[in-house]
């Protein structure tokens, strides 16, 4: 009984929150709107936003984990850019995005018009999913399957491209190919993922205005350039922008198909990073590779939006 | 000399019939181009799953044989041999599972404030979490990693699930939903009685189930396949989830038969598959409505 009677009291605050006004029913859904936010807000900043500053308060300090961290200043970024492993790996990875993104956009801009063109049903439905399957796998199992499938010797492709009298290509064991081999493998697996962008971007055009311009015989190459392209801009930014970011942090799949080798050839950004700071346990120099990581992608997000004033148009 | 008009027309139908032809002949070779590429983009998986099944001398066998040859189950039995797989498919699963619905709750509940619910600084808040969409998770991975380690979760399948139970994107993404919502509900709701949090989970957030289902097969998908952050915050087999063991199996099996890692990456596949299966749509969608916050 005690307890029914010290509910039905309440506290000025609760009457504040409780009346039954407008003004009552506009504070509790303040109060509401805060609470709903704070398990995101308080999670972002504990593991994102704080984070990020503290990668770069730490690529101020030399700490190996078993030694307390000592203050260096700008050390760590002095090394670091002396440090050949660390050039090549950032080289392979700008050489990697240049490369996997620009073809990526292009296939899956080219493919994504050719499956507009008239075709039964079940068929475009059958080039949609079977173009997004390898999405669906993980990098460990798409590093894996290719690895073996792209063994020098032994693998399926080599033997495909020896009928055709192509002669088997080193694709994980040179040094000269498997930067490329890398960027195969991220095709094959990401091409669907922009398709659908794509296919999404060119639902949104009106169909009266590509099929009138192309009746109006506008050829193929004149209408790509001056109706598709230009109306299509927000989607192509969208993809160069969300390629680069995913693309310089491009990390499982030639983790499992090469480990960064042959010598340091298919070595990333990220595989460097992750051997510094969990194979060589250097906090504070990993750090200084993770904030010059995120440094550039930044910049380079940045750039992209700044270009993008001269050839992106929103309706 | 002149042409007769009779034979102008035949000349002018013999065009139309050649630029017909041409047509048609373009078509047939698109879609033969289409047709080769899915067969590529399928090539690897169908060999996944026949070379799975083959006893581990077929295993190479060349020219390839696309179809199951022995139906070698022993293979299967044989991932379970060498690696904690039950383990590693039981962790998969919690991991997967506690991601989702959490991120479900949180990415609902924050969505559902930002697009329906005024409160003093909700704009600047808004744009802190947008903002956090840029952060690439390499800029916090070491951070994270120590501060895992602190609290004594490392090597635990809660170093996976804690950070990863709020999404700036999710909530961005439900945002969208909940915003398409009507608003007249709410007034008809409250003439009814209702209080707000009734009005949140009985009125709106059954209107904003697709957008739920997006995130959760994204989600799914996304962290059924994690493999970096397993691997910097996992030590040990039993604590592994699947990409990471699939890894170690495939460390094993160097010299060995490939027939037994693949039976591991066929099995690998079959959640993200069903999911695809029932979920297509919305995986679709979810690319889509990525696409167009561009």
């Amino acid at each position: 009984m005690q307890r029914a009677v010290t509910t039905r009291k309440r506290t000025s605050l609760a009457g504040w929150l409780t009346e039954p006004t407008l003004a009552g029913m506009r504070r509790r859904k303040a109060l509401l709107g805060y609470l709903f936010v704070l398990p995101t807000i308080l999670g972002i900043l504990v593991f994102t936003a704080g984070p990020v500053l503290v990668s770069f308060g730490l690529s101020l300090y030399k700490w190996n984990v078993f030694r307390p961290p000592t203050f260096v200043g700008l050390e760590n970024y002095t090394r670091l850019v002396s440090d050949t492993r660390v050039l090549v790996s950032f080289a392979n990875s700008a050489r990697f995005v240049i490369l996997a993104i620009g073809l990526q956009i292009v296939f899956s801009l080219l493919l994504a018009l050719a499956l507009r063109q008239r075709m039964a049903t079940w068929m475009r439905y059958y080039f949609r999913t079977t173009f997004l399957l390898p999405f669906l796998l993980s990098g460990a199992a798409t590093g894996v399957v290719l690895s073996y499938l792209l063994h020098q010797e032994f693998g399926v492709v080599n033997y495909y491209l020896g009928l055709l009298g192509i002669p088997r290509i080193p694709w994980l064991t040179s040094s000269d190919v498997v930067l490329y081999t890398v960027v195969l493998a991220y095709l094959w697996q990401f091409v669907g993922f922009s398709l659908i962008t794509m296919l999404g971007g060119l639902s949104n055009i009106s169909s009266e205005v590509l099929d009138a311009a192309e009746v109006d015989g506008a050829s193929g190459w004149n209408w790509l350039w001056q109706i598709v392209l230009p109306m299509l801009s927000p989607t192509l930014l969208f993809s160069a922008v969300i390629g680069v970011i995913g693309g310089l942090q491009i990390f499982d799949q030639p983790y499992v198909m090469t480990r960064g080798g042959p010598g340091d050839a298919s070595r990333t950004a990220v595989m460097t990073l992750y051997e510094a700071a969990f194979k060589n346990q250097e906090i504070g120099y990993a750090s200084s590779i993770a904030v010059i990581l995120f440094v550039v992608i930044l910049a380079i997000t940045a750039f992209q939006f700044a270009m993008s004033k001269r050839w992106v148009f929103y309706q | 000399m002149q042409t007769s008009w009779p034979e102008k027309k035949n000349a002018r139908a013999g065009h139309r019939a050649a630029e017909a032809l041409l047509r048609h002949s373009r078509r047939w070779l698109l879609l033969l181009g289409l047709f080769a590429l899915s067969v590529i983009m399928v090539g690897p998986i169908v060999w996944t799953i026949s070379t799975s099944l083959r006893t581990p001398a077929a295993s190479f066998s060349l020219p390839p044989k696309w179809l199951p040859t022995d139906m070698a189950l022993e293979n299967y039995a044989e991932v379970f041999a060498r690696i904690p797989f039950w383990r590693q498919i039981f962790n998969s699963f919690f991991v997967t599972l506690s991601t989702v619905f959490g991120q479900l709750c949180t990415a609902a509940l924050a969505g559902y404030a930002f697009a329906r619910l005024d409160f003093p600084g909700k704009t600047l808040l808004f744009w802190l979490v947008m903002a956090t969409l840029m952060i690439p998770l390499q800029a916090t991975i070491i951070p994270v990693f120590v501060l895992i380690s602190r609290i004594g979760l490392s090597d635990s399948l809660a170093a996976l699930i804690v950070p990863a139970l709020f999404t700036a994107f999710g909530t961005f993404l439900l945002r969208q939903y909940f915003m398409q919502a009507p608003k007249e509900f709410e007034e008809v709701a409250l003439i009814d009685g209702a209080n707000q949090w009734y009005i949140f989970s009985r009125v709106y957030l059954p209107l904003a189930a697709p957008g739920l289902a997006v995130l959760a097969v994204l989600a799914f998908n996304g962290t059924w396949n994690e493999f970096y952050r397993p691997l910097v915050f996992l030590i040990t087999d039993a604590n592994f989830t699947i990409p990471l063991g699939l890894n170690t199996l495939k460390g094993y099996m160097m010299t060995g038969s490939i027939s037994v890692v693949l039976a591991g990456v066929s099995l690998s596949l079959i959640p993200v598959v069903l999911v695809y299966l029932f979920g297509q749509r919305y995986l679709i969608e979810g690319i889509m409505v990525g696409g167009l916050k561009g």
